[in-house]
């Protein structure tokens, strides 16, 4: 089998895996840093992110007030030392983005222009238009082209992670164009490989985002953080699950239930204004706003259509030269994939996967307690977004924990020797692995595409908007029953060259891993918090919650939970409100 | 990975796979409108070099002297020449109006910080084209 | 009503054919259904051997390009319904790159292509982080803005038929991407990038078909980029004899104008 080698390797070549590319490469110019991405970097789901990213960037701002924010927003899940690196960072990281020639949008003057964005008090949200992930991930991948030590393996999928002595080594992948199965050796690894909304049947989030890196992680013996935060994004197109993204609301956008009624008032969102005000009705945040919909559809006050129950976003007062200006992908996803046109027309939108809050646990850099094994981005778990995350706060994740963990990782590297003769071993057996149970095995009976529907179905059942123990124990089962029925899969596809059903086949079991890591953290997660509503459980419960889960796989399969708790700097645990006069609150509740 | 000496192998082996690549026929400008009229436009090149041709006849046959300048018009009114320059005018029009209308993506035009539209770029182009041929037409019709 | 279209799909694996042939499925016509919607379908419950990329499903991944009855297009933004009730769609992998297999071509070249113009900002003695960023007026983002928004899809490619004449050619959108950096004030990188540009094989291989402009799903305008440039070049050319002095900087000055 051939063995290639390097000092770094990164899993996934989004914003969160280039960012630390470029930072390892920049530690060391020595170094030699490969990046592995099951698609071209410039297809990952980082180019689907509209809205923008936050960065305080006025005078009239501070970083307490970014922090506060997210750790309201975040439901007091978050950490806050790393609320407070984070914060920090942002904004220079974001700078150095624009050296890099990311076309930021601007003032008059030429300076960065930022907007409001929902949960957020004060405008800190930089964006490219609507298509700030676009521009930044491009920026970025072309950045990369530049630095020569940076290899990549593009269009390599990764099917496990190879582990000795207690320390991550590298990995076995499959070059998909030729079917090549080989092992890739490391001194350390990040993994960047975004979230897992494809678990779930109505999400924003691409084909790809099949929660590989949480799964690689878990069966390699580190532990997944939180996985029971699934945020719903509360404007998704219906059928297609396209993302309306939250500066239609930032810019006036209204939400209108079947009466024409602007229903979040009901929900202790504030008062009705005619101009947006922030955190307050349209603007507050995300998990609010989803479970509002859920509420005013039991109330019968949602329209009914082929896909479900759905409100509408009314952009219709903006006027055409606004929406044209500001929100042309808007305008240009609403006509090209709904047939809508929203100048003239009102947008059926409902709530729709979008973010996993949860993820690889990892430090403040990123390290997580595997030796060797760093993650950073949507895959990790930080943890900054705790309960629910804002708007606009993912995109500086990546960079600034992409950057942390690439500089992590360098160093550790440097002090690391090469891997060593036992992990050939285990790519070998990899490789016989993949092809007995799918290459060569013509007895398999189960399709892909049943099971996947199957578990995409249990789960939203199970673990949805809002969950009761009945229900996720009916979901923890049936996922089981799937794990088996998994083991029977069978393939059309024996071939070779792009065989693009066996990675389906491998996403599938990494999915059915984290469905059941979601489900026993929501079980076992007896409060409602953030965007983890349990309908037995209503309360926040802070004595016995105020923690992050951990969630463990043994080498038999099963799960096991446990709880590490938040850290709290300055901001003890408060009420989060949203409305008139809320954005006050972060002056008065630090405690220094 | 895989290097561009990998193109068209021979035969297929295993991890190496072989890329199908098509090779483009002469005629591939037939096959799509838009490629022919594309093809037609670099044509119109041949008769610019014809009516260059014919004048520099046309001067030779001035010089000569008004016997050799009659033999001249009495050839360019046969059918033959009547209809080769009739294709030719027609072709030397898709030239001038196919430039033309390419003339806006070539050199943008800006007022005050906003692309001025396409067509207002072009619309001068054809406003001084259609100035100058009424100016010679004026010019050819006052003189005889 | 249960409408029906027929997808005629070219199939080639390398492992048993020589060359490509093409095979026909009957899927249902929906309205909201785009072609990719329909090879979704094929591949999930009728042949598992369909083999095509895709991802986002709105247009900005830039994966799922395909010729579509001879026509490069993103399958992810053309409706079946746009072809009619049991009309047959033909699909074809992107013209003029080589098929690894059925839908799926090789990017690779195109890659090396892109990196070979340097599309990155070249300023060299950047003052430090600390000093704030570069200034750019709306107006001067909005000169490059347009040639920014390449998504790498290749459906240019696909369209010129230089690309499919001479493998040189750097082609639309890496020519594009160039221009996009020479044409944003914060660079410095125009006469670096120059050698590669003004050459047979960067603009002046384009010959100005236009195909790339007309089929480019997010309105790049490569052919106006490489125009462009073209007049820039030119024009740099005649004053390298009237400025024999002033050569060297006049792409710069042309960049910051």
């Amino acid at each position: 089998m051939e063995i290639r080698s390097h000092d770094i390797l990164l899993v996934g070549g989004g914003g969160a895996g280039l960012r630390a590319a470029i930072a390892a490469a920049e530690v060391n110019p020595k170094l030699s840093v490969a990046v592995v991405s099951k698609v071209y970097p410039m297809r990952s789901h980082t180019v689907s992110a509209e809205g923008g990213a936050a960065g305080v960037a006025k005078p009239d701002d501070s970083l307490d007030e970014h922090a506060y924010d997210t750790i309201s927003g975040g439901d007091w899940m978050c950490d806050q030392d790393a609320v407070e690196a984070f914060v920090k960072e942002a904004p220079l990281e974001l700078l150095q983005l624009e050296r890099w020639g990311c076309p930021w949008n601007r003032e008059p003057d030429g300076h960065i222009a930022v907007r409001a964005f929902g949960g957020m008090t004060n405008k800190r949200t930089w964006f490219a238009a609507d298509k700030t992930g676009f521009h930044m991930l491009h920026t970025l991948f072309q950045t990369t082209l530049k630095y020569q030590p940076i290899t990549r393996y593009d269009e390599y999928f990764v099917t496990k992670l190879l582990v000795d002595d207690g320390r991550v080594q590298g990995v076995v992948a499959i070059e998909i164009m030729s079917g090549k199965i080989q092992a890739i050796t490391a001194k350390a690894v990040i993994l960047c490989t975004g979230g897992c909304g494809r678990v779930f049947p109505f999400t924003t989030n691409a084909n790809i985002k099949n929660g590989d890196g949480m799964a690689l992680a878990q069966r390699a013996g580190a532990p997944l953080k939180d996985m029971e935060f699934v945020q719903y994004h509360p404007t998704g197109l219906p059928f297609t699950g396209i993302l309306i993204t939250e500066a239609a609301r930032a810019e006036g956008g209204y939400m209108l239930n079947k009466d024409g009624y602007r229903y979040l008032q009901d929900y202790d969102l504030g008062k009705p204004q005619p101009t947006p005000v922030l955190r307050s009705m349209e603007l507050g945040p995300r998990d609010r706003l989803s479970q509002a919909f859920v509420k005013e559809d039991q109330k019968g006050r949602t329209i009914p259509t082929e896909y479900g129950p759905v409100v509408h976003l009314d952009l219709r007062h903006l006027g055409e030269k606004l929406i044209n200006a500001k929100l042309p992908f808007v305008r240009e996803l609403c006509v090209k994939y709904q047939n809508i046109d929203p100048v003239t027309e009102l947008i059926p939108v409902r709530p729709v996967v979008h973010y996993m809050m949860g993820g690889v646990s990892t430090d403040i850099n990123g390290a997580t307690p595997m030796a060797g094994l760093y993650a950073a981005g949507e895959v990790a778990c930080v943890s900054i977004n705790g309960a629910n995350r804002l708007g606009s706060n993912s995109l500086p994740e990546c960079l600034v924990f992409g950057a942390r963990a690439g500089h992590a990782a360098a160093e550790f590297a440097a002090s690391q020797k090469a891997p060593n003769g036992s992990v050939w071993t285990q790519a070998t057996n990899e490789v016989l692995r993949l092809e007995q149970q799918y290459l060569h095995k013509t007895s398999g009976r189960e399709r892909i595409a049943t099971l996947r529907e199957e578990m995409q179905k249990t789960i939203e059942a199970g673990a949805g908007i809002y969950r009761e123990e009945a229900s996720l124990k009916q979901a923890r089962q049936k996922i089981q029953e799937l794990q088996e029925r998994f083991e029977n899969v069978g393939l059309d596809d024996h071939g070779r060259t792009f065989n693009t059903e066996l990675i389906s086949a491998l996403e599938l079991g990494f999915m059915l891993d984290v469905a059941q890591s979601i489900i026993e953290c929501a079980l076992y997660r007896a409060e409602s918090r953030g965007a983890h509503q349990r309908t037995d459980f209503p309360k926040r419960d802070d004595q016995k919650f105020l923690a992050h889960s951990l969630v463990r796989r043994s080498s038999d399969g099963s799960l096991s939970v446990d709880y590490l708790p938040v850290k709290i700097t300055h901001w003890p645990p408060g009420e989060r409100k949203y409305g008139e006069g809320s954005h006050k609150a972060s002056k008065q509740t630090k405690v220094s | 990975m895989t290097e561009m000496s990998e193109l068209n192998q021979a035969a297929h082996t295993e991890f190496h796979p072989r890329w199908y690549r098509k090779r483009l026929s002469t005629w591939w400008w037939l096959g799509e409108w838009h490629y022919l009229v594309f093809i037609l436009r670099e044509l119109s090149s041949l008769s610019v070099a014809w009516f260059v041709g014919l004048t520099l006849f046309q001067l030779r046959a001035f010089m000569r002297g008004p016997d050799s300048y009659g033999r001249f018009t009495d050839t360019l009114q046969s059918p033959i020449m009547i209809a080769l320059n009739l294709i030719a005018f027609c072709f030397i029009m898709l030239h001038a109006i196919t430039w033309f209308n390419l003339a806006p993506r070539a050199m943008p035009v800006r007022v005050g910080g906003k692309r001025v539209p396409e067509f207002l770029v072009a619309a001068p182009n054809y406003v001084l084209w259609i100035a100058v041929s009424a100016f010679v037409a004026w010019l050819l019709l006052r003189t005889s | 009503m249960a409408d029906k279209i027929v997808l005629e799909i070219a199939r080639y694996a390398p492992e048993r054919d020589d060359k490509p042939s093409f095979q026909s499925f009957e899927v249902p016509l929906r309205k909201e259904w785009v072609v990719l919607d329909a090879l979704n379908y094929i591949k999930d419950k009728v042949d598992g051997t369909l083999t095509y990329r895709w991802s986002c499903r709105m247009g900005i991944c830039g994966s799922c390009g395909m010729m579509v009855n001879g026509e490069p297009k993103l399958t992810c933004a053309t409706f079946l319904t746009s072809y009619g009730n049991n009309a047959t769609v033909r699909v074809e992998p992107l013209r003029y790159f080589p098929v690894i297999r059925d839908l799926v071509t090789a990017l690779s070249d195109f890659l090396v292509k892109l990196q070979k113009v340097k599309p990155w900002l070249i300023h060299p003695n950047q003052p430090p982080l600390s000093a704030g960023e570069f200034l750019q007026t709306p107006e001067q983002l909005d000169l490059y803005k347009q040639f920014s928004m390449c998504i790498n899809c290749t459906l240019c490619y696909a369209a010129c038929p230089v690309v499919g004449l001479d493998q040189e050619f750097v082609g639309p959108a890496a020519l594009a991407l160039a221009q996009r950096y020479n044409l944003d004030n914060r660079d410095q990188g125009s006469a670096e990038r120059l050698a590669t540009l003004a050459h047979p094989d960067g603009i002046w291989g384009c010959t100005f078909v236009g195909e790339c402009t007309r089929v480019c799903p997010k309105h790049v305008d490569p052919a106006g980029a490489i125009q462009q440039y073209k007049l820039t070049a030119a024009l740099d050319w005649v004053k390298s004899f009237i400025l024999p002095r002033g050569h060297k900087d006049a792409p710069q000055e042309t960049a910051h104008d």
